[in-house]
């Protein structure tokens, strides 16, 4: 087991070498530049500007420039927020963005996989096609107009909620359901089929055969096999809602990490650019590494190699 | 004579499928005395498992039994709700699946699996149940049961999986024991190790035991009584010697002529049973082997024909034997 992590991290790190590698260069491809747009400044500004981040020199000494500073933790200063560093505005950014992707995805679990089971117990009923017709429209509702609506609904018509900012518990609430709408509508969907196929296994009917009540054969038989899928989905989605959801967060109006991924690439901000990708490259790959490690626990035929 | 562990009448089940009701069970009847051990033996689609199952209540989504009555162990298990019928299952009766490998929860250990029927039904603390546990595991021919219990089943052959469903089935010393195709599933070495464990399992314990097969060489070594199904009927039911020396039905004596023999030339062809099995959907309003029969007769397509008794434990269910039985005198 610690062989396969310390390997897995290694893994790990060597795929963040190559997202960056391809992140730098393809950046660097797409024409503009952090300073290109801004009309008002001179030629000559520009020059010096470019001269003072470097971005005069080729492109291949850049590259080396960036990974050696990279390597000493020197992420570099943003190109457009004059005097902050990228971690600077990475570390301020990020645990708010965390939190939010957090509380969604246990609200997404805790929805999610009661109403998996119930749908899959009631199979072709009533209740099943409730939350079949459900989930569909969590999932087909893009997050931009579940957001507006409950905006609308919880803000401005009853005036319940809070509108922007995260400043209290309360004001979570709304960007939190616009943010878990989609993870809950998938985990039903993903927990129902899974449990109807684990529910038809032979050890199903060995586990009734034995005499167990059908609370028994759910709960300690079907849904610890069936909750494997769930994991797998799980892990890379909290990884990318971690770093934040663009739309979520401008309609809320919350500092988070998603508006600085859309804002750095349409500014080229590069340095912000390659911070932003190296931090989602690096959360996705360790909740790989981390959904493997839960499948061996909960599943003992996986060999961790 | 001994109390009737088992009296199964008329017994009529269906499934409710979307296409129709599929007629499962048209009426079977039979009974089995304490420690009798019974083959019923059929094609598949036949109906033996459903038999079986029902006797449990397991029987599967669409199906429902729709008449008849079955007695067991004095429950009368046709009117029994599910609560009760927990109380029965792995306790009174118990049951050995095909498939051992499918039939173990995977992400268990083996002697969790045990543990949780003989706790479920006894009152034993964890260490007894782990110790009885740890007892059935040697009752069934395990080896080192202490490192066994501890691991998961992906880690045991087949042959050693379906010794541990054994365990788990007798665990809470069951007065009935079905055995549906038990050996199906393993490697012919293996198939004559857990029939041999059966046998001496039932000597020492002297439970019932119901073993269903399409293997007759399985009923021939195991079995006092066989029936022999076709399309949801008992067809024909007797002693092991009765219906291997003397076959009545002539479904039974296609199944018995089909076993390839150790006198046969190479160059001889096996004798198969010719034509298809019967749609349950429509099933023929006569005989339901009719349609495949050698002998058929005018009669056998329009009416199902009634019991004839050839002796005290035997039974076929053919208009022949009732045309030989009203010409030779015999009781009809």
């Amino acid at each position: 087991m610690g062989k396969y992590i310390v390997k897995r991290i290694a893994m790990g790190i060597l795929s963040v070498f190559i997202v960056a590698t391809l992140t730098f260069f393809l950046m660097n491809l797409v024409p503009g530049g952090p300073f290109v747009a801004e009309k008002s400044i001179s030629k000559a500004a520009q020059e010096a500007l470019e001269a003072k981040f470097g971005l005069d020199k080729p492109l291949l000494q850049r590259y080396t420039t960036y990974m050696t500073d990279f390597l000493h933790g020197d992420m570099g200063f943003s190109l457009r927020q004059r005097g902050r560093t990228v971690s600077d505005i990475i570390f301020s950014k990020f645990p708010v963005s965390a939190r939010l992707a957090g509380i969604a995805v246990v609200v997404a679990l805790c929805v999610g996989i009661p109403l998996g089971c119930i749908s899959a117990y009631n199979r072709g009923k009533l209740a099943d096609n409730f939350i079949i017709v459900l989930g569909t429209c969590g999932i087909a509702i893009p997050s931009f107009i579940s957001s507006v609506l409950l905006l609308y609904t919880f803000g401005s018509w009853l005036k319940i909620l809070p509108t922007m900012g995260l400043n209290d518990a309360v004001s979570y609430i709304m960007p939190v359901t616009a943010l878990a709408i989609y993870p809950t509508a998938y985990i039903t969907r993903l927990m129902r089929s899974s449990l109807l196929d684990v529910m038809g296994q032979d050890y199903i009917r060995t586990a009734k055969a034995k005499g167990l009540s059908s609370f028994m054969i759910l709960f300690k038989h079907a849904l610890r096999n069936a909750l494997l899928p769930v994991i797998a989905y799980v892990g890379p989605m909290l990884a990318s809602l971690m770093t934040g959801s663009f739309v979520v967060e401008k309609i809320f109006t919350i500092p988070g990490l998603g508006r600085e991924f859309v804002s750095s690439i349409t500014n080229r901000d590069y340095t912000m650019i390659m911070g932003t990708t190296i931090i989602l490259a690096a959360l996705v790959i360790a909740a790989n590494v981390i959904v493997d490690i839960l499948y061996k626990i909960i599943d003992p035929r996986i060999k961790l190699k | 004579m001994s109390e009737k562990l088992l009296e199964i009448v008329d017994e009529r089940l269906s499934f409710f499928t979307p296409a129709g009701e599929v007629k499962a069970l048209n009426g079977v009847s039979f009974s089995m005395e304490e420690g009798e051990v019974l083959g019923i033996v059929g094609e598949s689609g036949s109906g033996k498992s459903v038999t079986a199952y029902s006797i449990m209540g397991l029987t599967a989504y669409p199906g429902r039994l729709i008449g008849g009555t079955i007695r067991f162990n004095g429950h009368q298990v046709d009117q029994m709700s599910e609560k009760e019928f927990r109380k029965m299952r792995g306790n009174e009766v118990s049951i050995i699946f095909q498939d051992p490998m499918t039939s173990l929860n995977p992400v268990y250990t083996i002697g969790n699996q045990i543990e949780e029927v003989i706790r479920l039904h006894t009152d034993k603390s964890k260490t007894e149940a782990r110790a009885r546990a740890k007892e059935l595991l040697e009752l069934v021919g395990i080896n080192e049961p202490e490192k066994r219990l501890r691991q998961y089943p992906h880690e045991l052959s087949g042959g050693m999986r379906q010794r541990v469903m054994i365990a788990i089935a007798l665990a809470c010393e069951p007065k009935l024991l079905i055995a549906d195709e038990p050996t199906t599933a393993l490697d012919v070495t293996i198939q004559a190790q857990i029939l041999e464990l059966m046998q001496e399992l039932r000597q020492k314990m002297g439970m019932s035991i119901i073993m269903i097969t399409h293997d007759l060489g399985v009923v021939a070594s195991m079995c006092e009584r066989i029936a022999v199904m076709y399309a949801g009927h008992i067809v024909e039911y007797g002693t092991t010697d009765e219906i291997f020396y003397h076959p009545s039905h002539e479904y039974t004596k296609g199944l018995i002529g089909s076993i390839p023999k150790l006198t046969t030339e190479e160059s001889e062809r096996l004798v198969p049973i010719e034509g298809q099995p019967v749609d349950l959907l429509n099933p023929p309003a006569g005989c339901p082997f009719a349609p495949r029969c050698r002998s058929c007769m005018k009669i056998c397509l329009k009416k199902m024909p009634p019991k004839t008794r050839l002796s005290d434990t035997h039974y076929s269910y053919c208009w022949l034997r009732q045309k030989e039985a009203a010409e030779g005198g015999h009781e009809a």
